[in-house]
């Protein structure tokens, strides 16, 4: 079972420092060609001119912002269920990426709606069921933060984890109707549902390239977790000595 | 059975006898409500319009109030540990404490409604309107307390990180609360629809809250 090789932190360490710079060369690379694309290749919307490029950012962290959340229920299961020792520490390495990423999606939406729609913020289902998503991984990082034993924060986060994997649909749903209930007809809606493939081809090279992102980050920040957990127990051993 | 019924006794008269559980959260709304229009002005006209609102967003945070202590008074006093090696499901417990926590702190709020709403100069309808769905709205406030208050159990500012765990988690509830008491200011939209909802949400949080709060409290050690 390769999951259960990678249960022991120190060849999962030796993995990642074989994989690491191969998989950040990639990630440079599609996304060098995804940001060329998007900017330069793509051609400029007619209604919406250059602000169209906005998007290639925004959609693509629209996606890792709810994958990120997949990522950690996933993890939490782990946490709860198996026992995986690297669940844990995934867990905990996925919550600021994903708080980042949500983070970018709501900056960059924002800061198409100014030209667009007039203002920065609007009380849209979609754009409210984010800004609520961003509020559970702050108190993602919150709890984190608050319970000094790393293996007792993680049972405490991957059960609010999956808390939250429950009620986010249920949220999401609940923000849907309050939305279409304050105002009928949405200025979100696109104004036509497919998009040309001029468009289509860099957008999923840029959701390709930031899943290939996130990857890397997500690794690189495991790797330190771990590394940052010895320190940790060495530090702890060491004051015991001295006691 | 006799163990459940025991420790529902023993909650009440705890949250009765001790430190003032009802009394001060009805205490909090009151003074929530008081302070409104003291932010918007006196006039009559749209504190009757936004009257629902008012009430659902005090009775959420006086809800809160209380949370921190349901299961942390338990830890310090070592009951907590009592309870985790009975032979009662853990989960049926923590859903009576849950249940005896709402008779002491939810159930005084939408007492208290009738009266705060003459401040807010609501009619008769929209002031029923109001308690009904607070009726059923706050026992899933509680449900979903039960969460937080079983992670926050053992942290030195609970109440804090409680607040922020728990309040994102009840924009359901508040949706369909305010959405169905205002039907009764509003007008034609039906009352049932939204009120269904909030019926189904309370049932949801029913199930999740004893479950995720017996699995919180049974990773404490």
């Amino acid at each position: 079972m390769p999951v259960m090789d990678l249960a022991n932190p120190s060849r999962f360490l030796i993995l990642v420092e074989r994989v690491l710079p191969w998989l950040a060369a990639v990630t440079v690379c599609v996304l060098a060609v995804g940001l060329y694309q998007a900017l330069l290749v793509a051609p400029d919307d007619y209604q919406q001119g250059a602000t169209v490029k906005i998007m290639f950012i925004h959609v693509p962290s629209a996606w890792l912002a709810m994958f990120c959340w997949a990522v950690m229920s996933v993890a939490a299961l782990g946490t709860l269920v198996w026992r995986h020792p690297l669940a844990d520490v995934a867990a905990k390495a996925a919550a600021p990426l994903g708080a980042a990423f949500t983070f970018l999606c709501l900056l960059t939406g924002s800061l198409w709606g100014r030209p667009m729609w007039g203002a920065y913020w609007v009380w849209d289902g979609r754009l409210t069921s984010v800004l609520v998503l961003f509020l559970m991984y702050l108190a993602v990082l919150a709890l984190w933060r608050t319970v000094e034993d790393p293996s007792r924060a993680a049972r405490a986060v991957a059960i609010l984890t999956l808390v939250g994997a429950v009620n986010l649909p249920i949220i999401k749903f609940s923000v849907d109707w309050w939305a279409t209930l304050h105002q009928p007809a949405s200025v979100l809606r696109m104004g036509a549902p497919t998009i040309h493939s001029s468009i289509l081809v860099p957008l999923l090279i840029m959701g390709v390239a930031f899943m290939l992102l996130f990857l890397t980050l997500h690794l690189a920040a495991m790797r330190n977790e771990i590394l940052r957990r010895r320190v940790r127990t060495l530090r702890l051993m060491q004051a015991q000595a001295g006691a | 059975m006799k163990a459940l019924i025991a420790l529902l006794v023993r909650d009440m008269r705890l949250a009765v006898r001790l430190g003032g559980g009802a009394p001060m959260g009805v205490l909090f709304f009151l003074t929530v409500v008081v302070l409104v229009p003291f932010a918007l002005g006196p006039d009559l006209a749209l504190l009757r319009r936004i009257g629902p609102a008012i009430l659902w967003l005090g009775a959420l945070l006086a809800s809160l109030l209380a949370l921190d202590r349901l299961f942390a008074a338990d830890y310090e006093d070592g009951s907590l540990d009592l309870i985790l090696m009975s032979s009662v499901p853990l989960e049926l417990t923590v859903a009576v404490k849950g249940i005896a926590h709402w008779l002491t702190t939810g159930l005084p709020l939408v007492v208290a409604v009738p009266v705060l709403a003459l401040f807010l100069g609501l009619d008769p309808w929209p002031m029923a309107a109001v308690a009904l769905t607070l009726l059923v709205g706050t026992p899933a406030l509680t449900f979903i307390g039960l969460v937080g208050a079983a992670l926050a159990v053992t942290l030195r500012r609970g109440g804090l990180i409680l607040a922020i765990l728990v309040l994102p988690l009840t924009i359901p509830v508040l949706i369909f609360g305010v959405a169905a008491a205002n039907t009764a200011i509003v007008g034609p939209v039906s009352f049932g629809a939204p009120f269904t909802i909030l019926c189904g949400l309370t049932l949801i949080s029913f199930v999740i809250g004893p479950f995720a709060a017996a699995a919180a409290l049974r990773h404490l050690e």
